[in-house]
């Protein structure tokens, strides 16, 4: 392609496939196969918001199939007895699908994440009986004649004029998601499999983008059934059971749950595999019957175990992801919130205690951070250093005692509250998307300071945004000196790179204060040199900063002011030098001779 | 509605709800030990109330041969285990022999004893043995390999279980539906009340079988191991409990239960192949009251979930299952306003 036009952009390439589709129906295919690529790209659509639900956003739904009923049903119903027009039932059906998905997702979301799939298995089945028992929807038999899309009085509901519609939305859908999952939103996404607490730090509310992607999903489903049922011209509800919600799911695991070219690999598959066994089994048993649900089922369990990510993933990884072009260097810069002036106590942790059962972790510990200061938190293993932090960054509730931040309460707020007020963190465990770039995890920290949501990200209006983002987070990660590590794959960086790409994305949420858990650990010599370089220029800028650390040459070159803490409670406290001089830290960190 | 209306859907409830409550006890015991959703449940029940009505009618039912297959596939797995391990082909014949031992050996005794037309108890007690085993074959073949994912995975993998053994259960029992001989015919007259013995069968296995659980995880060593599994896999491994071993006990108590309520449930319904899935997602939406955590408060739950079934039959019995269902919603919302827990990362 690029060859063909030196100056096309090459991540615009993939919109050829769109060109492509018109020019397939050109081809001398027997109607047979244009049916059956119909469905291919009617059951595509459903498997797409799986891939959005389960691979990305680690929650699964076995509903799917009665997202696509809603679809289909609402649209039967309203063209059939009341004589609406089909282009306008489909904003009915997937409003239908939207309040369906947000009781649903609302419910369950709050819990732990197998309340979801659980709530879509009874959901899907009392659904059907529903549709098969409503007088009105017609019970078993369904809801007959109805009408064909036309355009402009041409027919578009069968055949190939409906294989260029069915496609054409079908890749538009895969590349809306593939815009969704490469923006701001995306990155909130990818962070609810396995960094929700990382996501909550960064300001990220991962309730609402739980519930978000639900609902999408749901309406990927309601898209396909409202084409199913004008395709169809008739609907009823066994399309719709539960055993086709499932079935959704293993077309979009078997192709590759990971990837939104998965979902269109494993309808693919599903649907000629069926069609195959359908017609084989029987033959094989002696009598006729749904037996391809056998081999399904153990398919389903031998893909999980030896190809987890599918088989897209065996061609996927010849399409190697290219390197994210700079087009960030003449972004505007993001505004900036307004700072402490120097001197002004920041942060004031006053009487704080944490309790697990009888064991007291956090015993009365109070102290201050003032602007453009540096203050080490420091004590032997298990002082309760980590969670103080936690305490004060509202990751753990606290038993008793206030923290106040910037002359307001914020005692027992949620971390994502603290957050937004300027308060970033790293963690003492490096929580991080190992899948996405150095970039991109970045990036993440500035989620609080964009705004551009799902729909613009689908359709690509948050370009400017994302590039101000990304220059934000290029400049955080050059400051900190991991430039040359931006484009690798935060999962295969060494320990300590690691730890000040952490730095770096808290860097980038712009905060009055930035609390580091232990970020010299792992780092050599020359690197941490580099950090307490980065720090000192960041106290110089007026940041206040809160540091653990068990590196002392690090603590006494770089802090101002230094609390002392051992099995919970506060030993002392004092600038570093009256620190070193203490016999009391001297007996905690090497005990006492007697 | 009248009072003996009334008291005869309360007892109907009741009746179902307690083999929903084992189904319920169940699901909570495979989920606590293992992680596993075991969307299968109702598939033993399926297969424990088929294998009677087979045996009845003197024939070799259709779950020996798909126990010996099972028991085949489980066998050479763990005999390649073994030898993966030792090098060493005695070690992965023995391995193999002693999967395979028992559930060949009570297949045998099904195919010898089939034609006999043994009494029904005897025909019972057969059929439990023989849908018991597929408990711990089924966790061998399917889900031990993969006891570490996450179980998101581990749900899925219930899932396919489910469509393979439904399947399974159409191409072994075809699509015909069996009604089982009661085994108490007498009916009491209770006032206005007809109870039938079946119903308390039903009853007192429920009983007794809540009883049995509550001594076996309370008072004896093998209880208690799987409760520090459920709570620490890796603390458990340590302690020298083998977490492989705990599913599998699991799951042949998951199995057990099953086929007891197969049992039960056989002479009081028409039972097909695919029946078992309902039945087991009544056990579900009781156990989902609990929390999938609790014993007691899905106990309760089942008789709800019954109550509501049979009352719900009466006022408008073609939306019995969508009320059913729907229940769930609103458990949910009492759970999600009560259950503080916010979900953490996998």
């Amino acid at each position: 392609m690029t060859k063909l036009f030196p100056h096309f952009p090459r991540q615009y390439a993939r919109y050829f496939l769109l060109l492509l589709v018109p020019l397939v129906v050109l081809l001398p295919l027997p109607d047979f196969w244009i049916t059956q690529l119909n469905y291919i790209g009617l059951y595509s659509l459903v498997a797409m918001g799986l891939v959005l639900l389960t691979g990305v956003g680690g929650l699964t739904s076995f509903g799917q199939a009665a997202f696509v009923g809603i679809g289909a049903y609402t649209s039967a119903y309203m063209t059939v007895n009341l004589g609406w027009s089909p282009w306008a039932t489909i904003f009915v059906g997937m409003a239908i699908c939207a309040v369906s998905a947000l009781l649903v997702g609302w419910l369950t979301l709050r819990m732990s994440g197998h309340y979801l799939p659980l709530a879509t298995i009874a959901w899907g089945l009392s659904l059907y009986y529903l549709m098969g028992n409503l007088d009105a929807l017609g019970k078993y038999d369904g809801i007959l004649g109805v009408p064909t899309l036309s355009l402009f009085g041409w027919d578009v509901g069968q055949g190939r004029p409906f294989f260029v519609l069915v496609w054409g939305t079908a890749l538009c859908g895969a590349f809306a998601l593939i815009h969704l999952l490469d923006s701001r939103t995306g990155r909130a996404i990818r962070a609810l499999k396995s960094a929700t607490q990382m996501a909550e730090a960064m300001g990220v509310n991962t309730l609402q983008h739980k519930v978000g992607i639900f609902l999408i999903a749901a309406n990927y489903a309601c898209v396909s059934g409202w084409l199913f049922a004008h395709f169809q011209r008739t609907v009823n509800p066994s399309p719709f059971s539960l055993k086709f919600g499932i079935e959704y799911l293993f077309m979009a695991v078997l192709g590759g749950v990971g990837h939104v070219w998965g979902a269109i690999t494993g309808a693919l598959f599903t649907k000629i595999m069926e069609d195959q066994l359908q017609v084989l089994l029987p033959k094989l048993i002696g009598t006729s019957g749904s037996y391809e649900v056998i081999v399904f089922g153990i398919m389903l369990v031998l893909v999980l175990k030896y190809l987890p990510d599918g088989a897209w993933s065996i061609v996927g990884h010849r399409f190697a992801v290219r390197q994210r072009v700079n087009n960030w260097f003449n972004a505007a810069p993001l505004p900036e919130r307004s700072k402490p002036a120097m001197g002004e106590v920041v942060l004031e942790v006053s009487k704080v205690r944490k309790e697990f059962g009888g064991l007291v972790a956090v015993n009365d510990i109070s102290f201050q951070v003032k602007a453009g200061q540096i203050v080490g938190l420091i004590g032997p293993n298990g002082a309760g250093k980590s969670t103080t932090f936690n305490l004060v960054t509202g990751v753990l509730g606290l038993t008793s005692g206030a923290v106040r931040f910037r002359g307001q309460d914020i005692t027992g707020h949620s971390s994502r509250e603290i957050a937004t007020r300027g308060m970033s963190r790293t963690f003492q465990h490096v929580k991080m998307i190992p899948d996405m770039t150095v970039l991109e995890n970045v990036a993440l920290g500035a989620h609080l300071r964009g705004e551009a949501g799902a729909i613009k990200a689908m359709l690509r209006l948050d370009k400017d945004e994302e590039r101000r983002l990304f220059r934000e987070a290029a400049r955080h990660l050059e400051r900190i000196g991991m430039a040359e590590h931006m484009h690798d794959l935060a999962g295969n960086l060494a320990m300590g790179p690691q730890r000040l790409m952490e730095i770096a994305r808290a860097l980038c949420s712009d905060p009055a204060l930035l609390l580091l858990d232990e970020p010299a650990a792992g780092l050599r010599h020359k690197e941490k040199q580099a950090l307490a370089g980065v720090l000192r220029q960041l106290r110089s800028e007026g940041m206040s900063i809160l540091l653990v650390e068990h590196d002392m040459d690090l603590v006494m070159d770089v802090t101002d002011h230094i609390v002392v803490m051992e099995f919970g409670t506060h030993l002392m406290e004092g600038t570093p030098a009256e620190v070193q001089a203490s016999e009391k830290v001297r007996a905690a960190y090497l005990g006492t001779e007697h | 509605m009248d009072f003996s209306i009334a008291s005869i859907l309360m007892l109907d409830g009741i009746t179902n709800g307690a083999v929903y409550a084992l189904l319920g006890l169940a699901t909570v015991l495979v989920f606590a030990v293992t992680r596993v959703i075991f969307i299968p449940q109702g598939e033993f029940v399926a297969y424990g109330a088929l294998t009677l009505a087979i045996l009845q009618t003197g024939q070799v039912p259709g779950t020996v041969w798909l126990l010996l297959i099972l028991a085949g596939v489980a066998a050479l797995m763990d005999g390649w285990a073994a030898y993966q391990r030792h090098h060493s082909v005695a070690d992965a014949v023995v391995a193999l022999f002693k999967t395979a031992a028992l559930p060949v050996a009570i297949a045998l005794l099904t195919m010898w004893a089939a034609p006999q037309k043994w009494p029904l108890l005897a025909q019972a007690a057969l059929t439990v043995a023989l849908v018991t085993a597929f408990g711990p074959l089924v966790y061998r073949v399917a889900y031990q390999s993969l006891a570490d994912a996450t179980s998101l995975v581990l749900l899925i993998v219930s899932v396919g279980v489910h469509f393979a053994m439904t399947g399974l259960g159409l191409l072994f029992f075809g699509a015909e539906g069996f009604r089982n001989p009661s085994f108490w015919d007498e009916r009491f007259a209770v006032g206005p009340l007809m109870i039938a013995g079946q119903a308390i069968i039903i009853g007192v296995t429920t009983v007794a079988l809540i009883v049995l659980l509550w001594l076996f995880f309370e008072r004896t060593l093998y209880g208690k191991a799987l409760r520090a599994t459920a709570i620490n896999r890796l603390g458990a491994r340590l302690m020298g409990i083998s977490t492989h071993g705990a599913g599998q006990l699991t799951f042949a108590m998951a199995a057990l239960i099953g086929a007891l309520s197969g049992l039960l449930i056989g002479p009081t319904t028409t039972v097909f192949y695919d029946s078992g899935f309902l039945l087991g997602l009544k056990g579900f939406v009781a156990a989902v009251m609990g929390g999938l955590a609790s014993y007691p408060v899905a106990l309760v739950g089942a008789i709800f979930v019954g109550l509501v079934e049979a009352f719900g039959s009466f006022w408008a019995s073609a939306f019995k299952e969508v009320i059913v269902f729907t229940l769930i919603l609103p458990i949910l919302l009492w759970r999600s306003l009560t259950d503080k827990h916010v979900g953490d990362d996998h």
